[in-house]
């Protein structure tokens, strides 16, 4: 099934916590939705299960609307909200069932859904614990087993891994990359590298709006439009290299990295590379060229430029 | 209607799982066993085989505990955030109001089942009239409804459980014994709206073994109207 989000906008108040948002996301599909804090994430998300009603703007998962059918909608949703809010004084056995129960499984199915979850979410040691006696980690665990437990078609989980020590966001991440696969996935971030990690698409939100989509290699290729290189000569004046760096055609900016060391950062002018000249000018110089780097926009750097103003 | 039940169960056993339920039973049954049997206008005092003391002192023994009850049933929820959780599951508002209304109803009427061995004791003291204890009992049931509808309401409003516990009190005050004190004060079409809406009339009516439409109808306003505003109250979250 695809998520179909057609200019939703959401306000609180005057703000607008969504602003005329449009995407699509097409089954089997991991859709990692990044932003800072209070971009707009959990908002859209809960949006898409129903939770808040949008101002303005339609989302279909599949042919049903969220306006029409929300009842027949949340049957195909398996939602880990953010915080993972859950009863506290419910033993985990317990509260799987209630959910079994209200998803309409069927009385004879319910007990070995249950111990699928249990195996699934690796729950067998805790499942008689009650979820506030729980750690995190594994609270998070009844998180994804109660979201999991109908085998719906669609997921949504906001933040999925906040507050879990690097072990335990390993594990999930790998529960959500096995069970991702044949299923339209939405799951939300702050952090880049999560993202990375899980997602097939990347789309970044700020302030309401959505600033890029695409994969990972699409985002870097799209903000990589020019080539910068580090570069260090040797055997020659500092000022003298810089002015000759300045003469080579296919340079936009020379920068001084460090003086001492004869660094410098060149720009190119775009779809230009002034690697060769660099090295054919060292050499009727008869400087000696001992670095030469290109720079990797990193993602972190497209991240903080597209959010940060 | 399953999911109604589905609800209503889960929150029966959150009841009995926090020891609320047998808090609540235990100081009923004690309370209203004590004023019944031992103390003040008891059966022995009184003289007669009736249960008139016991519905007195349940009628305001009930009062007191309903809005402890219901306090928790959609603060708690707001509070803990699990409303997103149940929300967005399979059922809708109403199914959720009336599965919740239902679990506070039938713990009452467990309470109230746990008392008819007063109503076989009684019996064996002297002629009873059966009529009047059983409507007694709707009576009580009648008024726990009425009752556990507004402290559900109260309960929706904020995510603090005193703040339901409080502002249930404070209205039920108004149906249990306010309406009433001033409708014995005041004459006219005032004074006769007043009387309408004193529940302790009612009651009283009901539990003299008089069963009157009119009496049913005002405590099922009473719970459609509770019932109504606490749907409103979740759909107003969504918006
Ligand atoms: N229920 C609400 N009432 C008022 N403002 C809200 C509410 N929920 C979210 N907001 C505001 O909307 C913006 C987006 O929030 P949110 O969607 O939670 O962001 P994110 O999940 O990306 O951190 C924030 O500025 C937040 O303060
Ligand atoms: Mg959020």
């Amino acid at each position: 099934m695809d998520i179909i989000v057609e200019n939703l906008t959401k306000k609180f108040g005057t703000q607008r916590a969504v602003d005329n948002v449009s995407f699509i996301v097409k089954t089997g599909e991991v859709l990692g939705f990044l932003g800072p804090n209070g971009a707009g994430k959990t908002t859209t998300m809960r949006a898409i299960t129903t939770f808040l009603t949008p101002n303005e703007g339609t989302i279909k998962i599949g042919n049903l609307s969220i306006y029409d059918h929300p009842d027949e909608i949340k049957k195909h949703i398996g939602y880990l909200p953010e915080n993972n809010p859950l009863y506290q004084d419910m033993p985990v056995i317990d509260y799987l069932k209630f959910t079994a129960e209200l998803y309409g499984i069927e009385k004879s199915k319910i007990k070995s859904k249950i111990l699928e979850m249990v195996n699934l979410c690796g729950l067998e040691g805790e499942k008689h614990k009650k979820i506030g006696e729980l750690s995190k980690g594994y609270q998070q665990r009844v998180g994804l087993a109660q979201a999991l437990i109908h085998d719906p078609e669609v997921l949504i989980f906001d933040e999925p891994t906040a507050g879990l020590d690097p072990n335990q966001i390993v594990e999930i991440r790998k529960l959500i990359k096995k069970i991702g696969k044949e299923k339209t996935v939405i799951l939300s971030s702050h952090i880049l590298a999560e993202v990375e990690a899980t997602c097939d698409r990347i789309m970044i939100i700020n302030k309401g709006k959505i600033v890029a989509d695409g994969t990972s290699e699409e985002l870097r290729k799209h903000a990589q439009g020019k080539e910068i290189l580090k570069i260090t000569i040797e055997d020659g004046d500092v000022n003298e290299i810089f002015k000759a760096l300045q003469k080579i055609d296919s340079i936009e900016v020379v920068d001084f990295i460090d003086k001492n060391l004869n660094s410098f950062e060149i720009q190119s002018k775009p779809e230009m590379s002034s690697k060769k000249a660099i090295f054919k000018m060292c050499v009727e110089k008869a400087w000696t060229l001992t670095e030469l780097t290109p720079f990797e926009t990193k993602l972190e750097d497209i991240f903080r430029e597209l959010t940060m103003n | 209607m399953k999911q109604i039940w589905i609800i209503s169960k889960r929150e029966l056993q959150s009841f009995f799982n926090s020891l609320m339920a047998y808090i609540m039973l235990v100081a009923f049954l004690g309370f209203s066993g004590f004023f019944t049997w031992l103390f003040g206008s008891d059966v022995f005092f009184v003289k007669q085989a009736s249960l008139q003391s016991f519905f007195g002192i349940a009628y305001w023994t009930l009062f007191f505990f309903i809005p402890a009850l219901t306090m928790r049933l959609f603060a708690e929820e707001n509070r803990s955030g699990t409303i997103e959780l149940l929300v967005t599951k399979p059922v809708n508002d109403w199914q959720l109001v009336l599965g919740k209304f239902l679990s506070t109803l039938l713990l009452i009427i467990i309470a109230l089942v746990l008392t008819l061995p007063y109503y076989i004791t009684v019996a064996n003291l002297g002629p009873v009239d059966h009529g009047a204890v059983w409507s007694g009992y709707l009576g009580l049931i009648l008024m726990s409804a009425a009752y556990i509808s507004i402290g559900i309401f109260t309960s929706s409003i904020s995510n603090n459980q005193i703040v339901g516990y409080m502002l249930a009190l404070f209205i039920g005050i108004f149906f249990q014994i306010i309406f009433g004190l001033l409708a014995g004060n005041l004459s006219g079409l005032f004074g006769s709206i007043l009387d309408y809406l004193s529940l302790s009339t009612h009651f009283e009516s009901i539990s003299r073994g008089v069963i009157d439409t009119k009496d049913l109808i005002y405590f099922l306003s009473i719970i459609f109207i509770g019932l109504v505003l606490t749907e409103g109250n979740l759909a107003k979250k969504r918006i």
